[in-house]
């Protein structure tokens, strides 16, 4: 059984590594000590500002320094990064392209406890409608650190996103990744379905290839953790081959994930889609657990999900 | 401030706010009110203050400015012009599909512009930002920005200055251009956003105030700026939005609205009358 970890302890503990190889700054609206930005702060405290509770000013200020070649991560809750902050992202760093990292921790459901305010589903959508902006959603503690230096290497802006919610390292244990901007990973090959996943749902998504594969339905796993630019080379050959496609995003099935897949295949190679996600509706309070299986984000429903789509083929 | 210097900068000014009219008539519509407040504050900081070269306008090391009231780029874009960053005969493309000056500013697509900015509030942020990286990275340029009293209305403005106090940016100078209108109305009857002096003051801010039309005034502003040491500085400077052309001046409809071909004569004739008297 893999190591579980929280994405959001992988951005604190990647934030004080890159920080001995890298020249960054890191802004935080308050809540360091949640999105782990933290322990950057401990080890580089001159390196680190605290924006007070002001994200719209922080987003701006990151702005401005990027403008002086700075580069600079700025850190709050989704909710309140993405969401709140949403029209000074577009406007003062997506319009005139700057280096900026915007991170946005604690995203949708498993944020559990603290509910629907701050159980943000709409992230990954607002940022995708920003031109040239790069969104990044990984899955795991190792894909995390890797997204992150991604990131501070990329030119030009970036949105990542880390959950609250410890999850199964499952590319620690994979021999052979590598991360790279916009291009999927394949965990496993399939003939009759693919499950596309990305951030808490990649682990369920190999669950639920199990549950099919005893059932015998062979089913693909691939993982985008980069929702923009979105490898539609890749869902293509998995359209081609398989012929329907699950997706799986713990997002809302508007705008995200399932969204954006099935915009890229209904131009490439039009195939059933079923979207699993948080569906058009807000958050509550709860057990993590409990609200997974609440909201369907479960092994059982993607798997449930794919035997619709096979059902839809042609 | 000697007398050559004054009518100097005073010409510089007027042919500012020339090419002000000249821009905002040949897009059809624009900034102009805004604009005219502030030409005599632009052409001190472009032609006097700000340490920069038209020749090299990403140099590292320059004086930065940026204007957040971005609706007024046709002052900043006059400015630019008249300093050399590009050709003044470019200001009549203003707005247009092809052109490069756009209706708000850009800083990927025109020479000499720090910022972009046009959402009110986040470029005075963005100027924080740039003074705090410059107090990271041991730069000792200077960051100036030009705020719009309506400006000050939005809630983002009193975050940047609660910012910009907190991490003691006195290599920061924001000018409120104090025109007391606002697209609605007079901005006591808007949204009152005074006394600005002493709500700056309380944020912890160094506050000047002056007149935006007494070039002697700013010049001793922009100095006494220089002295101050741990705090950021506000200069209200009070203004007549509109400044140098008759109908304009302290006229709320000449806010966002270009004139047509006879007022637009008029515009011109104020002002020439102006720059006769600087003769």
């Amino acid at each position: 059984m893999a190591d579980k970890k929280a994405t959001r302890e992988a951005y604190g503990a990647a934030l004080a590594t890159l920080g001995e190889k890298y020249d960054f700054v890191v802004l935080d609206a308050d809540l360091a000590a949640a999105t782990k930005t933290g322990v950057f702060k401990k080890k580089f405290p001159e390196r680190f500002f605290d924006c007070g509770i002001a994200e719209g000013n922080m987003v701006s200020v990151a702005a401005g320094i990027a403008t002086t070649g700075q580069k600079v991560f700025a850190t709050s809750f989704a909710m309140f990064a993405a969401g709140r902050a949403y029209e000074q992202i577009r406007n003062s760093i997506g319009y005139p392209h700057l280096n900026v990292n915007i991170v946005g921790t604690h995203a949708s459901i498993t944020v559990g406890e603290d509910g629907a305010t701050h159980q943000c589903s709409e992230d990954l959508a607002l940022m995708r409608t920003i031109p040239g902006m790069t969104v990044i959603s990984p899955a795991d503690a190792t894909e995390a650190y890797a997204a992150v230096e991604a990131a501070l290497l990329h030119d030009g802006p970036c949105y990542l996103r880390f959950g609250r919610f410890a999850v199964p390292d499952l590319t620690a244990e994979m021999s052979d990744y590598k991360f790279e901007l916009g291009k999927g990973v394949t965990y496993r090959e399939g003939s009759d379905v693919t499950i596309v996943a990305n951030g808490y749902m990649v682990h369920l998504a190999l669950e639920a290839a199990d549950i099919l594969k005893a059932e015998g339905i062979s089913a693909g796993v691939i993982n985008i953790h980069t929702i923009k630019p979105l490898d539609t080379e890749l869902l293509t050959k998995a359209a081609k081959e398989t012929g329907a496609i699950v997706t799986a995003e713990e997002h809302s099935v508007i705008g995200g994930l399932g969204a954006a897949v099935c915009e890229a295949l209904s131009e490439t190679c039009p195939v059933p889609v079923m979207r699993v996600g948080v569906q058009d509706t807000f958050g509550r309070s709860g057990k993590v657990p409990e609200l997974l299986e609440m909201y369907g984000l479960t092994a059982a429903n993607i798997a449930e999900n794919a035997r619709r789509a096979i059902a839809l083929k042609k | 401030m000697d007398k050559k210097k004054q009518l100097e900068l005073s010409r510089i000014a007027n042919d500012i706010r020339i090419d002000v009219i000249e821009g905002v008539y040949n897009a059809g519509c624009g900034h102009p009110g805004g604009s005219l407040s502030m030409a005599d504050v632009m052409a001190y900081l472009y032609f006097e203050e700000l340490r920069i070269d038209p020749k090299n306008p990403k140099w590292e090391d320059r004086d930065r400015f940026v204007l957040s009231k971005g609706h007024t780029a046709p002052v900043l874009y006059a400015a630019l012009a008249e300093r050399g960053f590009f050709p003044k005969e470019d200001l009549k493309t203003l707005r247009k599909t092809t052109s490069y000056l756009q209706g708000h500013p850009d800083m990927k697509g025109t020479p000499g512009v720090d910022m972009t900015t046009g959402s009110l509030g986040l470029g005075f942020s963005a100027a924080c930002g740039m003074a705090l990286s410059g107090k990271i990275n041991n730069k000792d340029y200077r960051v100036y920005t030009v705020l719009g009293d309506g400006e000050s209305e939005e809630g983002q403005v009193w975050e940047a200055a609660m910012f910009a106090a907190h991490y003691k940016l006195d290599n920061l100078v924001a000018v409120l251009d104090w025109n007391g209108l606002q697209i609605d109305g007079p901005i006591a009857e808007v949204m009152n956003p005074t006394p600005h002096d002493e709500k700056f003051r309380a944020f912890g801010w160094h506050v000047i105030s002056i007149c935006a039309h007494d070039l002697e005034a700013i010049e001793a502003a922009f100095a006494e700026a220089k002295t101050v040491k741990g705090k950021p500085t506000v200069i209200i400077a009070k203004s007549v939005k509109g400044k140098g052309v008759s109908y304009m001046e302290n006229a709320c409809e000449w806010h966002g609205q270009a004139p047509k071909e006879d007022l637009y004569k008029v515009a011109i004739e104020d002002l020439e009358k102006i720059a006769e008297s600087l003769k």
